[in-house]
């Protein structure tokens, strides 16, 4: 990387924002749990023990059992799996459709562009996750047709900011000597533009990964996400909701562990951006 | 103004019709028809209902049929509910929705407003701090969590409110205007506050202050003009988030609107109604969009003079 600098900078005055710092360390945490729950989670996520049924948090069942006496906890480190999973995958699909669409937009200018950006408008103006309802409806409900639709629904803004930036870079002497030198598109936007404008990209991408899982969690709310036995926080709401007036332990936990991981990939976004462009930071 | 209003239309007139052809034919290539879910019934029934759905057609005719009656305000009869057909069931879901995202607006831009103006002005004291912290959990909390917490707490613990309903017992409309409400009251809350602050900057206000306005003044008539711009061209896009909020809320306080229509006929592959009110919710929502955007570039006085 040759602008150690600004990146030095930056996590400079990321580790000196206490919010994103804990934001970073819950979320280093959640991806450990995640990883690890075969290992850590004392129970199997299928285990049923009919004859306990609903028990309220103890010593043996830590947050509990749900009506099929299955762990509440290790429901949740399971569920941590392919929340994440559904939050990281889902952005990567719309990264990488919507830095590629932006920097040939923003990069090729002109007429493409403007056709390129124009249907970009129009996709934003309609009713996605209706769309989204559609194909789970058609098509089953499928945990990789979930990524790709949530995905190709969020790469919006991702190509409209890194348009803006490649508009920007565009005309800077290093790009026009590179041209002069006949340097080949492909080689052009991975070896000049893309790592100038990952910073922007980074910090979108941060931000996406909430609006990404709050989409699964409403998808599986409403029955039509992951299916069982397989289970994410969405469907763990979901099955606490149906059973709250007896069993509020079983809406309380997985809701607070969502709100905190969210609120965990919030905050780290916001210092994030923060960091890596402090002209915004002010407002 | 109006070459823009007259360019939008006439943009939003192919779109919509391409999202009606495309919708149309990814429900053809679904796989199962919609008489073959629970029941088996016998060939010479399921004759007879392809048939009467006019389903033995070929895409083509189908397609061109539809169409046809598209334009004429008439979206098909309901594979799911015979006797019915699906401009009849948005006709009767529609009032409650549209009921339910008037109040959640009206509460949105009521505590929104108040709150970001407030935060603006106040800036870095406990009036700023407090409603910012609170609208960071009104966006980290989803709708779908929020709706069986307020439940929970108002619901069935304290027993103040009903848990459910629309319009049968005293209060029952509150729950769910403050679920589907609070997330945009916390969007709207950032982004009036952030408006203000550029506004706040800037020399007009200098001046107002300068010629001896009441600090009421300033805000009211020319700070909150400006400073709110964002929140009106937020308000198009929130409305295809309320539609969205208005799904979970149906479903979970058991109102019989049109999200609610639509979350069921996903479930039961009802498929005209799926198709009908898809073409609608995006008309809806085209329309809005446009709606927005204008209101936001009138109370722009550079784009407004500049036309």
């Amino acid at each position: 990387m040759n602008n150690n600098s600004l990146w030095s900078d930056a996590l400079y005055r990321l580790t000196r924002n206490k919010a994103a710092m804990l934001g970073g360390f819950i979320l280093i945490l959640l991806i450990i749990c995640a990883v690890l729950a075969p290992w850590i989670a004392p129970y199997s996520y299928s285990y049923q023990d009919l004859n306990l049924g609903a028990s309220p948090p103890s010593g043996e069942h830590l947050l509990g059992t749900d009506i099929l006496g299955r762990d509440l906890l290790s429901r949740i480190l399971y569920g941590a799996r392919i929340s994440l999973l559904v939050g990281f995958v889902a952005t990567g699909v719309a990264l990488v459709i919507g830095v590629s669409w932006g920097i040939v937009a923003g990069y090729v200018g002109g007429r493409v562009d403007s056709i390129m950006m124009r249907i970009v408008d129009i996709l934003y103006g309609l009713p996605f996750i209706i769309f989204i309802i559609l194909l789970m409806v058609i098509f089953g409900r499928n945990l990789w047709l979930l990524f790709g639709a949530i995905g190709a629904v969020e790469w919006l803004t991702m190509a409209r900011i890194v348009r803006g930036q490649v508009i920007g870079l565009k005309n800077q002497e290093f790009v026009m000597a590179a041209k002069a030198m006949g340097v080949s598109n492909f080689s052009m936007f991975r070896r000049h533009l893309l790592p100038n404008i990952l910073g922007p990209i980074a910090v979108y991408a941060t931000l996406t990964i909430p609006q990404v899982m709050l989409l699964e969690g409403f998808l599986s709310f409403l029955g039509l996400g992951i299916q069982p036995p397989m289970s994410s926080w969405g469907t763990l709401i979901k099955d606490g909701v149906e059973s709250m007036e007896e069993y509020s332990w079983l809406l309380i936990y997985p809701g607070i562990t969502f709100t905190i991981t969210l609120f965990a990939l919030n905050f780290f976004g916001d210092g994030l951006r923060d960091a890596l462009d402090p002209k915004t930071s002010d407002n | 103004m109006l070459a823009i209003f007259i360019r939008r239309i006439l943009i939003a007139v192919p779109v919509l019709f391409a999202v009606a052809s495309i919708t149309f034919f990814l429900i053809k290539i679904a796989p199962g028809g919609p008489f073959d879910a629970d029941r088996a019934v016998s060939p010479q029934v399921l004759k007879n209902l392809n048939e009467a759905y006019n389903l033995d057609a070929s895409n083509w005719e189908q397609y061109l049929d539809y169409m046809s009656g598209l334009l004429q305000g008439d979206l098909g009869p309901s594979f799911r509910f015979p006797g019915r057909s699906v401009t009849e069931m948005i006709a009767t879901g529609l009032p409650v929705t549209f009921e339910l995202a008037f109040y959640a607006i009206l509460i949105a831009l009521m505590m929104g407003v108040f709150s970001g103006v407030l935060a603006a002005l106040k800036r870095n004291t406990v009036f700023d701090f407090i409603p910012m912290a609170i609208a960071m959990i009104g966006i980290c909390v989803p709708t779908f969590l929020m709706g069986p917490l307020l439940v929970l707490i108002f619901g069935i613990n304290l027993e103040v409110l009903p848990v459910s309903g629309w319009g049968q017992l005293p209060g029952d409309k509150i729950l769910p205007s403050l679920t589907l409400g609070f997330a945009y009251a916390a969007y709207i809350a950032r982004l009036s506050r952030g408006g203000m602050l550029e506004v706040l900057n800037q020399d007009f206000i200098r001046t107002a202050r300068a010629k001896g306005l009441t600090e009421r003044m300033v805000v009211i008539k020319h700070a909150m003009q400006g400073g709110l711009i964002p929140v009106v061209s937020f308000l198009g896009p929130a409305i295809a988030g309320l539609l969205a909020g208005s799904f979970v809320v149906e479903t979970i306080f058991q109102i019989p609107g049109l999200g609610r229509f639509y979350v069921e006929a996903a479930f039961n592959r009802d498929y005209t109604m799926i198709l009908g009110t898809t073409i609608f919710f995006s008309a809806m929502i085209v329309f809005f969009n446009l709606l927005s955007d204008l209101a936001a570039l009138w109370l722009n006085p550079r784009s407004r003079d500049a036309s």
